[in-house]
């Protein structure tokens, strides 16, 4: 490789890192500028948010790598619902989703019950969780599971339902037994629309989160937010929502990631 | 010579009433072992339902199917079928290698011998450094002869070939037909090419059944004279060849008016041209 064509590929390198976070930065700059020039008590810069922040979760004892009580008391369980009950969502979606999907007549029998409870916008079930299963864990894993699961099912019965016919065929021709037929046929085959359909539920889990916990304690990053919000205590309320973003943020880019990796075997996917 | 398919009586209609259609009207013929033998008829004319129904994959109205000697209900395990559309009946997110296994993975080899299987069978179809690629990443003809491979490694008693050069250009059609000729002669398997490309049917068999319109009945069933030893051009120049294509061009097509027009695709436009003009008259009258 010449020394031109490497220094162009770092400076594409660095340009696409440019574009990607340049206005970002800038508006990062200008929120400082402004908040300071306000001096707002409800809209601290972003500097203090910062350092309000980095001491909320950060100050711990290095035996807790340096994590404070907060992030154990309300980050990790309000992690641990939301991956947990988009997990259990992902593995009941794409099992009924499987099933109904193949079968010829099910999605006639449940199609309209389906599309009924995924009309219902998730936030508004909580009060009935709440009537279920009380205040607490149950009650938002429960409320998160369900708000969840309607994208994943519904994209799994789209997927599976698409096999092409000459793929199935083939399938059969060679007498594929059912298990590597779903497995390596069935499953493939709709292995893009279930991505799609666990992408939308992974947000979906991340915004029942916090709902499910602005309405109820023990603990978590809503009902957090919340409190400091009562307690007048801004920077440590955009603190929390400096968190809700970076971990959306860091959820998508892991969940693209796994993404690209699985769907590698796609024209487009895989090129680039 | 044993026979390896024996078809008797087959028919199949699909729906019922006023919308019935008879897609195979009581055909009666058989294929002995090591025989490659293709079915010649015009679009349409119910050759595929033939193929479905020999491998299994529907179930005939009426009649038999046998496959050496047993009764054919469901599909035969040692039955392989190479459709037309490669790009369809391919698995895109297996690479080669893993599609041309895909067969075997429910028999009883061993991973080892899986891959020792079916290497062996891309290399019979000139595929030899490919396996590690996906289908995608090769062009048509080679993905056709993925599938070849694909259903030569399960080693079938049968190898039914849904016009399987249908979809690739002309050079690329040749090759694959020199390849069928040599990999059927170096196994002695049993193939059947179902085509509506009369040229193809002479150079490619050793014998050519040839079908009527809707619903599809045998007229013919010739045996192909041409020597085992085939080339694109000098076979193709032969008075052999020339006078087999015109004789299954007329069985085809009946009328002795048009025979003069030798090459298939002539014959097709002749039969566009010809039933447009019966579309005409039917509406002037």
């Amino acid at each position: 490789m010449s020394a031109i064509t490497l220094s162009g590929r770092v400076g594409r390198g660095v340009s696409s890192i440019l574009r990607t976070w340049l206005l970002f930065i800038a508006i990062l700059v200008l929120w400082e500028i402004v908040t300071r020039a306000a001096a707002n008590t409800f809209f601290p810069p972003p500097s203090k948010i910062a350092t309000t922040a980095a001491g909320l979760w950060f100050t711990g004892p290095a035996g807790h790598l340096f994590l404070t009580d907060t992030v154990f008391d309300n980050v990790f369980p309000s992690l641990g619902r939301t991956l947990g009950g988009w997990l259990i969502a992902s593995v009941i979606g794409i099992a009924v989703g499987v099933l109904v999907g193949r079968s010829r007549t099910a999605m006639d029998y449940v199609g309209a019950l389906f599309a009924f409870f995924r009309a219902l916008p998730p936030p508004a079930l909580i009060p009935i969780f709440i009537v279920l299963f009380g205040i607490g864990p149950g009650m938002q894993t429960g409320s998160i599971i369900f708000g969840a699961v309607w994208p994943v099912l519904l994209n799994t019965v789209d997927g599976v339902r698409s096999v092409d016919s000459v793929k199935v065929e083939t399938a059969r021709s060679f007498r594929t037994p059912k298990g590597y037929w779903l497995a390596m046929v069935v499953l493939p085959a709709a292995a893009p629309k279930i991505f799609a359909g666990l992408r939308l539920s992974l947000s979906i889990s991340l915004l029942l989160m916090v709902v499910s916990e602005l309405v109820g304690p023990p603990n978590g990053i809503g009902i957090s937010l919340l409190q400091a919000q009562q307690a007048f205590d801004f920077p440590l309320m955009w603190s929390w929502l400096v968190l809700l973003g970076l971990l959306g943020y860091g959820f998508n880019a892991v969940f693209v990631a796994v993404e690209r990796r699985a769907l590698a075997w796609q024209p487009t996917g895989g090129r680039n | 010579m044993s026979t390896m398919l024996e078809v008797s009586g087959l028919n199949h209609r699909y729906g019922t009433g006023e919308k019935e259609h008879i897609a195979v009207n009581d055909l009666t013929f058989t294929v002995e072992a090591g025989q490659l033998a293709s079915i010649v008829g015009p679009s349409g004319c119910g050759k595929s339902t033939l193929l479905r129904c020999i491998a299994g994959l529907i179930k005939p109205t009426s009649g038999t199917v046998s496959l050496h000697g047993d009764r054919v209900d469901g599909v035969p395990s040692d039955l392989a079928v190479v459709f037309q559309d490669y790009s369809r009946s391919l698995f895109p997110w297996l690479s080669v290698a893993k599609n041309v296994e895909f067969p075997l993975r429910w028999g009883s080899l061993s991973k080892t011998d899986r891959r020792e299987r079916a290497q062996e069978a891309l290399d019979q179809v000139g595929l030899s450094g490919v396996g590690g690629k996906f289908p995608w990443q090769l062009s048509g003809g080679m993905q056709q002869r993925v599938s070849i491979a694909r259903a030569l490694a399960r080693r079938p008693a049968l190898l039914l070939m849904d016009e399987p050069f249908a979809s690739v250009d002309a050079q690329t059609r040749f090759e694959l037909e020199d390849l069928t000729r040599r990999v059927q002669r170096d196994h002695g398997s049993t193939v059947l090419v179902v085509t509506h490309d009369i040229d193809e049917s002479v150079y490619l068999s050793d014998r050519v059944l040839v079908l009527s319109k809707s619903p599809a009945s045998i007229v013919a069933d010739l045996t192909v004279g041409l020597p085992a030893e085939r080339d694109q051009i000098t076979t193709r120049e032969s008075a052999e060849f020339v006078s087999m294509r015109g004789e299954v061009a007329r069985l085809l097509h009946g009328k002795e008016a048009v025979t003069a027009a030798g090459d298939a695709a002539e014959w097709e436009l002749a039969e566009k041209s010809a039933t447009a003009d019966v579309e005409a008259e039917s509406k002037t009258g």
